[in-house]
């Protein structure tokens, strides 16, 4: 066996260039160790868009519901209604006075009106026409009472002193609508949450489809970094940083859209104010302005979408990593 | 420095494909792995790299029994070791330097500090000029420099070269024969596994032949 001498610089051979010539050009900069082209970004990022505005408007709608629900609530409870029913040998109009004058005396009450026949027959007119002759038929007349707003009065002594008096008249502090408005706002609540986790669920499983092809496409860059003494840690925090920018960018997308389309149907709410399309609108929907508060909502959910993302990605690059031994 | 005793390794249920590996490599030594094509050479170099564990036996290095260290500690314990593949392994989408200076940043080091090194480096392994090249620019004997010049930056106590020549011309071969022997000089232990009888005959160094699944060491 002979051996050779090695030579006083390895450059010399090889190095042909001037060691100072060689700029070092922004190509130099770190770039990322896994390149964006290779995750599937352009799909997943429209997944997530699309996810985050049915999320948000999933979320605007139910806050709509809710709040309107809230002011129905607000104004039915703000009144109640005495019904008197005509009874045999009693005369209607004496009950109906002697019902206010006990309502009026009542605390709490700011208000009390007594329906006139003719608005009475107002409001059976569309079941039973026009033209009627009332002092015909026995129909009960209605008292609206305004409350005060604060200090509800005592509903069980007004409705005893009713009894007492006017046995034909009737309270109805409209506990049922509100007991039934309160039940939908709840139910809406609901099925905006149950939408919401079934949205969520749709892009964790998009994310984990999308990681893993990701970490396919790029095993042999996880191989090398292995090989370079990097952790899974390490490894995970390469692919993490890119699901993470590209869930906040499809997040925002879709969280953006939703708000464009919120002030577009608040601005169209504006406009149409007045006509008949739009009062019935206003008067279903209590305008589509979700206010600050859904801004906000709609922006918190945009960063859950991009930190779901991120997570997802990185538990799903961890359990691939855990079985590349 | 590492230590083999009795090392066996079988692939699933088949024949032991290595036997009774019983040796050491020792700080600052130069050895070549050889051996017919298919006697096990990459498997024995992968196992000194931790990549695979062994059936059966004890493995040691750098005073920790391998059988009991985490993937993590596997992770971190590879970082003093540097590997040379046959197929280089560079990362085609990061230049030349980046490639380079790749363990440098797997250790969280800010680039700042360690770019003047890894021109240096890169200069004196004679790729001074293709810095910003990507490799599927590069030809096979600069990307083979670019692999052992990542390999080492991290100034690994040991390092593995898998036929470094055997993508190159004699020449060539020859020169990165010199590379290795430098780096020895400079403190690295050596191990490189090939075939070359020709390259072998170059430099006079301990010579470990695997044959039949047997190690046999000539010192």
């Amino acid at each position: 066996m002979s051996t050779i001498e090695p030579p006083e610089t390895m450059a010399e051979p090889w190095d042909k260039g001037d060691p100072a010539a060689p700029s070092l050009s922004a190509q130099l900069t770190p770039a990322p160790i896994v390149p964006s082209g290779s995750i599937a970004g352009r799909s997943l990022t429209a997944v997530v868009a699309i996810m985050t505005f049915l999320a948000s408007l999933t979320t605007g709608a139910v806050m709509m519901v809710v709040s309107s629900a809230s002011d129905w609530q607000s104004d039915v409870s703000r009144e109640i209604t005495i019904q008197v029913r005509p009874v045999p040998g009693r005369d209607i109009e004496a009950d109906v006075r002697a019902a206010i004058d006990i309502t009026r005396a009542t605390p709490g009450i700011t208000d009390v009106r007594a329906y006139t026949k003719e608005e009475s027959a107002q409001l059976i007119e569309p079941w039973l026409g026009s033209g009627l002759a009332l002092g015909e038929l026995p129909i009960p007349r209605m008292i609206v009472v305004k409350l005060a707003s604060g200090t509800p009065p005592d509903f069980a002594a007004l409705r005893n002193a009713l009894a007492a008096k006017v046995p034909s008249a009737s309270l109805d502090d409209h506990r049922g609508w509100i007991d039934r408005m309160r039940t939908m706002a709840e139910t809406a609540v609901v099925v905006g949450i149950a939408i919401l986790a079934l949205v969520l669920a749709v892009t964790m499983l998009s994310v984990t489809f999308a990681t893993r092809g990701a970490m396919a496409a790029n095993r042999p860059i996880v191989e090398v970094l292995h090989y370079v003494g990097a952790t899974d840690g390490f490894v995970a925090s390469q692919f993490q940083r890119h699901f993470l920018i590209l869930g906040f960018k499809g997040g925002a997308i879709g969280g953006g859209a939703a708000m464009v389309l919120f002030g577009i149907l608040g601005a169209a709410n504006t406009w149409l104010a007045g006509t008949a399309g739009g009062d019935e609108a206003a008067a279903l929907f209590g305008g589509f302005s979700i206010g600050i508060g859904g801004y906000v909502a709609i922006l918190i959910q945009v960063m859950l979408m991009a930190v779901v993302t991120a997570l997802t990605s990185r538990r799903t690059v961890s359990q691939t990593l855990a079985s590349i031994e | 420095m590492i230590r083999f005793e009795n090392v066996g390794l079988r692939y699933g249920l088949g024949p032991e494909v290595l036997r009774d590996l019983s040796f050491r490599v020792d700080s600052h030594s130069f050895q070549f792995l050889t051996g017919p094509s298919g006697a096990g050479k990459t498997s024995l170099l992968r196992m000194l790299f931790l990549s695979l564990k062994p059936t059966r036996g004890l493995i040691s290095m750098f005073d920790h029994d391998t059988a009991a260290l985490t993937k993590d500690d596997r992770a971190t314990l590879r970082r003093r070791i540097g590997i040379v593949f046959q197929d280089f392994r560079l990362l085609d989408h990061l230049t030349t330097y980046q490639n380079v200076a790749l363990p440098l940043r797997v250790l969280g080091k800010d680039e700042a500090s360690y770019r003047a090194e890894v021109v240096e480096l890169l200069q004196w392994v004679g790729l001074g000029e293709r810095i910003g090249a990507l490799p599927p620019v590069l030809s096979g004997g600069e990307k083979q420099r670019a692999a052992i010049a990542r390999a080492v930056i991290a100034r690994p106590q040991l390092l593995l070269a898998d036929e470094p020549t055997g993508n190159v011309d004699p020449n060539l071969g020859q020169r990165l024969l010199r590379l290795f022997i430098e780096l020895n000089k400079s403190g690295t232990s050596v191990v490189i596994a090939t075939h070359d009888i020709a390259l072998m005959d170059e430099y006079d160094a301990r010579r470990l032949v695997l044959h039949e699944g047997r190690l046999h060491v000539y010192d």
